[in-house]
């Protein structure tokens, strides 16, 4: 086993509305192992974003947050922003979906990239500026010398999204959050941002979260998968086995949902997902569910070895062997 | 079946943009849409991609002239609509419907879901009360009677697209416009509306238009394909030929950018990963629009604009240098 950077145990996230509590992250396990790209994925309000922002410390104080996340072998829950604030950029970084709401308008680049440099290490004016010309070039913008002296406004998306990636990596990070980063963007320019992830893992063995709703994403890029629903963690695997034999009837509705060539019709999953202020008993999927009994209405599933995936049904062992329709 | 229910022929768009300081007082002009001509059968789809910014939008719109075309025709069953007076276009609007992608935006939040499906009904003048055609629209589209009196925030974002089908619906329309219907939703849901779509065709025989970025999408849907880069349609024909044997670089760069779900098909295959972006449509490139981005460039690609030609697996491609 690689060493573990990232591990969250029975992580629990609430947040306090005028209409009553939203349990948005209720028991979350995961493990991110060094170098390695996990790709994390759920529809919305699966609490796959609220997991890593909870994780990062960076949800506001509404938020009521509980359980362990330890990074690189410190404990993170119930330090102080003080102490986050050192750790994050330095042995990890996020990045999200909106580049240009990432980036502040009035600076131009090469500084914005500087100021993350100078944050965390003792450089001058000048080598935060040399070294922001070569995290651009490493991200792949050309001519990065002209480039860095030039304000957000003046790059497309796709390279705005470039630009976030530098500043995310600036200080080589042992882990890199990506929140959704290519779902702004066309698919040609998803393709040249999923590559540049892609290289940043390998090149400086950076382990990398990729958070996306798209299937086909983690499929191009991810390592393992985990996979969330309403707020918690309900399979975990290999990419090869998780595609291929999942156990979770939630996994295999979603990918029995989407379009093929030359699937016939599509298998929808019925149903909506839960609302998360009164999440259903037991398994919270139950409601969705073709499988499920009345064991379900009250034992909330674990997280157990089944073949070779982890999957958190009470009745997986019970389930008829699934295959993708090609 | 082979009749044509929409034809359009030589479709161009353009908008003038000003600029006030700075730039002088030149008027410049974004050309949306350039010279598209297509055309759709009864009960047929055709599926439109392209990115953002490529004029599928403006052109789905200018279909409904719901935005004036600068020029070219558009034929509704055998009818040409740039000749109608407002009336009369107005009378035929009943023909053509749209949905639009965002169903949060669509429906008036103050509007029971009843009364907005029935809107239509009483803008067009349909007499009678309409209670009963309502529950009819809501049962079709897989909802239930009692949700007629209620309001669209009570609804889930799948719902409410319902909703907006259900409204489209209305007044028996030949041709839909489903102007990216579901990329705001889920996956889960998203697959129960495809199926919609696919019921309702069948069971009344409604033409789509259904424009999409996402190509896995249309790919289930359509029966013919249309591919449009910076304005123009670079290749255009049946959804199996396109998709198996593109001819176009840009077709074939668009598949091989878009991930399978299968991660060892994925893994497997060799992908062309296009350079840069989508060029601005203020000032196109002369020539091809593609050759900025493309591999096979040549000079001829800047000094000769590629017109769509005949290829041997049946579709139309604007290339000089087409695959094979």
């Amino acid at each position: 086993m690689a060493d573990k950077i990232l591990q969250i145990r029975n992580l629990q996230v609430t947040f306090d509305t005028p209409f009553g509590q939203v349990f948005a992250v209720r028991g979350v396990d995961l493990d991110v192992e060094a170098g390695e790209l996990l790709g994390v994925v759920g529809e919305s309000g699966s609490g796959k974003s609220v997991t890593f922002l909870a994780a990062m410390g960076l949800l506001s104080s509404r938020a009521r947050v509980s359980g362990s996340v330890v990074l690189a072998g410190e404990e993170l829950i119930g330090k102080s922003s003080r102490q986050l604030r050192s750790v994050r950029g330095r042995i990890m970084s996020m990045i999200f979906q909106d580049p240009l709401s990432a980036l502040n308008p009035v600076h131009r680049v090469g500084k914005q990239i500087g100021e993350m440099l100078q944050a965390h290490q003792n450089l001058t004016n000048k080598q935060a500026a040399a070294r922001a010309v070569e995290l651009l070039d490493i991200v792949g913008i050309p001519q990065p010398d002209q480039r860095s002296s030039q304000y957000p406004h003046e790059f497309s998306g796709g390279m705005r999204q470039r630009v976030v990636i530098a500043i995310a990596i600036a200080n080589n990070p042992k882990l890199l959050i990506a929140d959704e980063p290519t779902t702004a963007l066309d698919v040609t320019v998803q393709a040249q941002i999923l590559e540049v992830i892609k290289r940043v893992q390998q090149q400086f063995g950076t382990a990398v979260v990729l958070i996306t709703h798209d299937l086909g994403v983690i499929a191009r890029v991810a390592d393992r998968v985990d996979v969330m629903y309403a707020g918690r963690n309900v399979e975990q695997g290999s990419i090869e086995s998780l595609y291929d034999h999942p156990s979770h009837p939630y996994t295999r509705g979603l990918l029995a949902s989407i379009p093929q060539p030359g699937k016939g019709r599509l298998t929808p999953i019925r149903g909506f997902p839960p609302n998360m202020m009164d999440p259903p008993s037991g398994c919270a999927f139950r409601t969705r569910c073709d499988f499920a009994d009345s064991t379900c209405e009250i034992e909330i599933p674990e997280l157990r070895t089944f073949s070779d995936l982890q999957t958190a049904c009470l009745r997986a062992q019970l389930l008829p062997s699934f295959r993708m329709k090609q | 079946m082979s009749d044509v229910l929409l034809r359009v022929t030589n479709l161009v768009k353009n908008f003038d943009v000003r600029r006030t300081k700075n730039s002088g007082a030149k008027k410049r002009t974004v050309q949306a849409v350039t010279n598209v001509s297509f055309s759709i059968e009864r009960g047929q789809t055709l599926g439109l991609v392209g990115e953002s910014g490529s004029g599928k939008t403006t052109l789905g719109r200018c279909v409904l002239r719901l935005i004036e075309p600068t020029s070219g025709q558009v034929e509704f069953d055998g009818r040409d609509l740039g000749l109608m007076k407002f009336e009369e276009l107005r009378w035929l609007r009943r023909k053509m419907q749209i949905v639009f992608q965002d169903p949060f935006a669509s429906l008036d939040p103050k509007m029971t879901v009843g009364a907005s499906i029935a809107e239509p009904l009483i803008v067009q003048g349909v007499p009678g009360s309409h209670s009963d055609k309502i529950i009819e629209l809501l049962e079709l589209v897989g909802l239930s009677a009692d949700h007629a009196s209620r309001f669209p925030h009570e609804f889930s974002g799948g719902q409410r697209q319902r909703i907006g089908i259900a409204r489209a619906l209305a007044l028996n329309p030949a041709l839909i416009i489903l102007d990216e219907p579901v990329s705001a939703l889920d996956v889960s849901i998203q697959a129960g509306i495809l199926n919609l779509f696919e019921d309702l065709q069948m069971k009344l025989g409604i033409s789509y238009l259904f424009i999409a970025h996402d190509l896995s999408v249309v790919r289930h849907v359509a029966d013919r394909i249309a591919v449009m880069y910076l304005g123009k349609i670079v290749e255009i024909g049946d959804q199996e030929t396109v998709f198996e044997n593109p001819t176009h670089p840009y077709t074939k760069a668009l598949l091989s950018a878009v991930p399978l779900t299968d991660p060892k098909a994925e893994r497997a295959r060799t992908r062309v990963i296009l350079e840069g972006e989508v060029p601005s449509p203020i000032n196109p490139p002369s020539g091809c629009r593609f050759r900025t981005r493309c591999w096979k460039a040549q000079d001829i690609c800047s000094q000769e604009e590629p017109m769509l030609t005949i290829r041997p697996s049946g579709q139309l491609s604007a290339c000089h240098f087409p695959e094979s």
